[in-house]
């Protein structure tokens, strides 16, 4: 079985109808868009279609976007069987970054989420254990946002304006 | 902890706490295990890690795409070659660049050797941990012939900073082809007396046969790839599923297990290392059949220029400075590009919004993915056989923190 972009495109969108936006292929993976009330049906979806089998969640991560105020929460899900990955956006505003997490799915999802809410704040609701990860447990930051230096912005023995940092 | 109960047969009056790392000698690497124990019994484990975490995907949003190289180098120690490549061929995706075939066959080359010593450190470790230390002496020695390779194409050994965008730094030179001819014909013999060690040991059969299992249904579930998924009997390989730098022309295998224990990761491993053989001797044979002293694409914006060039000649000048500097303009674009690791699939997930730097850069790191099943996986098993799982999943704690 092979999937034929554009019949799933159409499937999708005739099941979600305007909840999916945005649909391209960016070096051949299909992506498309998708809100924070559907993210976890459409996952669903895909997941449990006999045809599709996307059973793999392959990523989790989240890009910032300063200049829109938004964080960006990306998944990457593969069907093994088809050979075929999708890439699923979801676009959450930076002053209620709320997203249900997709952990009822996939356990893959717990440690991912965990990673993006430390780095991004991102917060995953229903997440069973939703704390920090890889930084220390007393930090306030979440580091990987744009706002965050990537060194101590007051170190006066490093001028590195040449080399951009 | 109230949750925690004792089995209903133990003579134990309450459970113990054990605090298995960060630096125990068992975990093969800086991360921590919370386990309650009953008696010799694990009743649940938690994993704490994040001790080595140093901010690859922070510093990769302000260097130059091949300053990012080196930072690849220490997700996966063990098989760093194979993660320099797969930055690489990411952003050569990004470029569009097409490599010439000499490329992919020399790439495909370092990549199984990186495999085969990746694999070997973790069998002879696991050899180490069920407590059989020859083994590990034997294969340590071909894993040291394995870097002398390195050492002669690029100069360094663990942390190797393999090639460039386009292609290699320089050719593989007359002493390098023969170090892999001389490991190709002696490696298989250590590798077989290796086998002849452990394959039908009782004691190690004993230590590592139905010991921590997951089934192919949980493995999905949990994002296993790599020799880990493979033992549970799914054959997914990113080298034939999305096959990258040519591997779709080579005659290969993909070994799966059937119970997803320590025992069939072993085995799995032990097979891919004879398919990388294979593969390393296709590849050196189509490579010598390739014109000779073509080791780079040609893609001036992007490689550097020959130095003596770079003084006679006013566009290599330029190009040397502006790539040097960083000063690189690089297309806009977003990509996901996936090569398969030592434990893996290991992914780069790119966002360019042109500029010198990645907007976004976010490595998948299989280990890291992988090990969230260890708690699972643990639980209800020996101490000693959940060093064993640990060492048989082949946590790098380099991957596993980023």
């Amino acid at each position: 079985m092979v999937i034929a972009t554009e019949n799933l495109i159409a499937d999708l969108q005739s099941t979600f109808g305007t909840a999916l936006s945005n649909f391209e292929e960016p070096y051949g993976l299909l992506t498309f868009q998708t809100n924070k009330d559907s993210i976890i049906p459409v996952l669903k979806y895909l997941n449990e279609n006999e045809t599709y089998r996307f059973r793999f969640l392959t990523d989790v991560c989240a890009v910032h976007y300063p200049t829109t105020k938004e964080l960006a929460v990306v998944y990457h899900v593969q069907s093994m069987e088809n050979n075929f990955r999708i890439r699923i956006k979801v676009f959450i505003p930076e002053s209620n970054p709320k997203i249900p997490t997709a952990t009822v799915l996939y356990e893959s999802a717990n440690w991912q989420e965990r990673e993006t809410y430390d780095f991004y704040g991102v917060i995953f609701e229903g997440h069973q254990n939703l704390v920090r990860i890889l930084n220390v447990d007393d930090m306030v930051a979440f580091p990987m946002r744009k706002e965050h230096p990537l060194e101590d912005p007051n170190r006066i023995d490093k001028n590195d304006t040449y080399f951009g940092r | 902890m109230a949750h925690i109960q004792l089995g209903n047969d133990s003579l134990e009056k309450e459970t113990t706490t054990l605090n298995l790392g960060p630096t125990h000698p068992a975990t093969h690497g800086v991360f921590q295990n919370v386990l309650e124990m009953d008696g010799e019994r694990i009743v649940s484990a938690v994993s704490t890690i994040g001790y080595i975490h140093r901010a690859f995907e922070k510093i990769a949003e302000h260097r130059p795409y091949y300053q990012i190289t080196p930072l690849t180098d220490r997700l996966n120690y063990c098989s760093s070659p194979i993660n320099n490549f797969g930055w690489h061929l990411t952003v050569e995706k990004l470029l569009n660049i097409e490599t010439p075939k000499r490329v992919d066959y020399m790439r495909i080359i370092i990549m199984e050797l990186a495999r085969i010593s990746d694999h070997l450190i973790c069998n002879g470790i696991l050899g180490v941990d069920t407590g059989a230390f020859t083994g590990f002496l034997y294969l340590m020695q071909e894993r040291e012939n394995i870097y002398e390779i390195y050492e002669e194409i690029c100069g360094a050994r663990l942390t190797t900073n393999f090639g460039r965008v386009g292609g290699f730094e320089r050719d593989f030179n007359d002493i390098a082809i023969l170090k892999i001819k001389k490991f190709l014909a002696t490696f298989p013999k250590v590798m077989k007396s290796f086998e002849e060690l452990f394959n039908r040991n009782r004691i190690f059969i004993d230590r590592t046969v139905g010991v921590g299992a997951i089934s192919a249904e949980k493995a999905l579930n949990y994002g296993f790839t790599g020799p880990c998924l493979r033992a549970t009997g799914v054959d997914y390989d990113v080298r034939t599923a999305n096959p990258y730098s040519s591997y779709q022309e080579f005659d290969f295998e993909i070994p799966v297990g059937t119970n997803g224990d320590t025992y069939d990761r072993y085995m799995v491993r032990n097979e891919e290392i004879w398919q990388s053989l294979r593969l390393i001797e296709q590849a050196l044979a189509k490579m010598e059949k390739e014109p000779k002293g073509i080791f780079h694409a040609d893609v001036p914006a992007y490689y550097l220029p020959e130095k003596q060039d770079v003084y006679s000649n006013m566009e290599a000048l330029i190009y040397h400075f502006k790539i040097v500097m960083g000063e690189v303009d690089m297309p806009k674009g977003e990509l996901y590009h996936a090569v398969e690791g030592g434990n893996g699939e290991l992914g780069f997930y790119l966002i360019s919004e042109g500029g010198r730097s990645p907007y976004r850069l976010h490595f998948r790191r299989p280990c890291f993915i992988i090990y969230q099943a260890f708690a699972e996986i643990a639980k209800g098993s020996l101490l000693s056989d959940a060093i064993v799982t640990m060492s048989s999943l082949n946590v790098i704690a380099g991957e596993l923190d980023a």
